[in-house]
């Protein structure tokens, strides 16, 4: 038992830059592509949910762009990252005749593609939960589909849609594994370097494994504060006379929920 | 206005929705200044005749005419259109994310154009007429039914549009709420705004509108001064609905 621990103990002194370079690239690439794909997400939910013009042409061009929306969301989410990495890098390559494109930034185009098939189906889910009234309300005043959206519906999508998004970030997270197919350097990859060195499979990947539990987890927990902090407040006070508007007005904090 | 042409005029209009027709030939005209109750029971008609008339709904045939111009065809910009005419809804429709303030500023600001600082000002001077400002910070979510309607009035206000349109404002609030709300109104109507009031209230009708009009299965079955609708009625099924309302 002494020998595991010093084992594990060894692998995590010796190879300490490998893995902490790994968690680096890891992160980033998963933050990147969620945020991207998150972007993709919002922009095929606002063409997607747009009225269509009276203008023909227009409408054409709209139910063109709806289609092609459509094609992208299911390929990406009906067939495997591995292999679409594959595709996607090799593809570029086959194509320029044999010059590949940077890895990190591949893994990072991949990750987001991928992604954006997803939160394409999340904000589209969003925008539709969100009360017929509040796009009423603003077409009432003579605001149009984009002012709606960015002002109005958007705001009211991401606080909803938060949970998803924190849920396809740790799947990202654990997902940029499948990256080392085409070489990327994260932390998969890295564990694959030091098994190599230290010939202790078990071992290493049970750091690693650790170490991914300790990304994913401490992501969600930061995750939810942050969607605790835009919940606010259930109650509106005010301190001083009501007659008076000049009276201090105090919002109370949100009481403690047991059970939460 | 001094030319003596109606602000809104309805000419023949219709609306489907599938098989279902729920206008059929509506005629109806709305002068600057006059308040017009519409009454008339559920599934007449009422709201969907005013949601034409901001084009919240299209309507599949006659015409609706602002100042005489075909509002699908004639004018510059259904956006300016909407920001002309108010609307108060049924279910408020204040917007969620923002504050009570942010709700009367964000459509002047990018609807009209206006600089924050003024937006401000004329939201907070409109708050304060339907005595919400002291809930200015407040969100939707920390407010009462009846404070809801009377900041979507000051939202609508905000906006000093030529005419107000009401979908029963005050159906959704509890019996004790709808006073605050009817008041601020009345109050409107005695300041000469014009209206077009779809209601519930037959009372509000009664006292507060310049004509009434009965809608019944999608056309007008009678319309004219409240005392004529309230005190005389002349057709039968207008008799038969307010003698329901009488009876409750």
């Amino acid at each position: 038992m002494t020998q595991f621990f010093n084992d594990v103990i060894q692998i995590v002194a010796k190879h300490y830059p490998f893995l902490l370079r790994g968690i680096g690239y890891t992160m980033l690439i998963a933050l990147a592509g969620t945020l991207i794909g998150l972007l993709i997400g919002l922009a095929t939910g606002v063409l997607r949910t747009c009225p269509l013009s009276k203008n023909g042409f227009v409408r054409m061009l709209q139910k063109l762009l709806n289609g092609i929306i459509a094609v992208y969301v299911e390929v990406f989410r009906g067939t495997p990252m591995m292999v679409q990495a594959m595709v996607i890098y090799w593809g570029y390559a086959y194509a320029t005749g044999g010059s590949t494109l940077p890895l990190i930034p591949s893994g990072i185009i991949i990750v987001s593609i991928n992604t954006g098939a997803y939160m394409a189906e999340i904000v589209r889910g969003g925008i539709i939960s969100i009360d017929k009234g509040q796009f009423e309300g603003a077409a009432a005043v003579g605001m149009t589909h984009w002012q709606t959206m960015r002002h109005i519906i958007l705001p009211q999508v991401l606080r909803n849609i938060l949970p998803s998004v924190a849920n396809e970030f740790v799947i990202n997270i654990k997902d940029t594994s499948v990256l080392n197919v085409i070489g990327v350097t994260e932390l998969y990859y890295f564990a694959g370097i030091i098994k190599r060195e230290s010939f202790q499979t078990f071992q290493t990947y049970l750091v690693v494994c650790v170490i991914y539990f300790v990304l994913t987890f401490t992501v969600t927990r930061i995750l939810r504060l942050i969607e605790k902090k835009l919940q606010g407040s259930d109650s509106y006070v005010i301190c001083g006379s009501q007659s008076d508007p000049n009276a201090e007005i105090r919002v109370p904090k949100k009481q403690e929920v047991p059970n939460d | 206005m001094t030319d003596h042409s109606p602000v809104i005029e309805i000419k023949g209009l219709c609306k489907s929705f599938g098989s279902v027709d729920v206008l059929k030939g509506i005629d109806m005209q709305v002068n600057a200044g006059e308040v017009v109750a519409i009454i008339g029971s559920s599934g007449s008609g009422k709201s969907t005749m005013l949601r034409c008339v901001n084009l919240l709904e299209t309507p599949t045939g006659g015409q609706i005419l602002w100042h005489g111009k075909n509002v699908q065809t004639e004018i510059e910009s259904i956006y300016k259109y909407r920001a002309s005419v108010g609307m108060v809804f049924q279910q408020f429709n204040l917007y969620n994310n923002l504050t009570v303030l942010q709700n009367c500023t964000l459509p002047q600001i990018k609807v009209l154009g206006r600089s924050k600082a003024e937006a401000e000002k004329t939201a907070k001077d409109y708050l304060e007429r339907v005595g919400m400002l002291p809930y200015q910070n407040a969100r939707p979510s920390q407010i009462s039914g009846g404070q809801k309607q009377r900041v979507a009035i000051a939202r609508a206000l905000a906006m000093n549009p030529e005419v107000l349109l009401f979908d029963e404002p005050t159906s959704a609030l509890d019996p004790e709420m709808v006073g605050e709300v009817l008041s601020v109104m009345q109050q409107l109507a005695n300041e000469g705004m014009t209206m077009l009031v779809v209601t519930h209230e037959m009372a509000f009708a009664r006292d507060v509108s310049s004509r009434v009009v009965y809608m019944n299965q999608g056309v007008i079955c009678e319309e004219g001064t409240p005392e004529q609708i309230f005190g005389n009625p002349q057709k039968q099924e207008t008799k038969e609905f307010l003698a329901r309302f009488r009876n409750n």
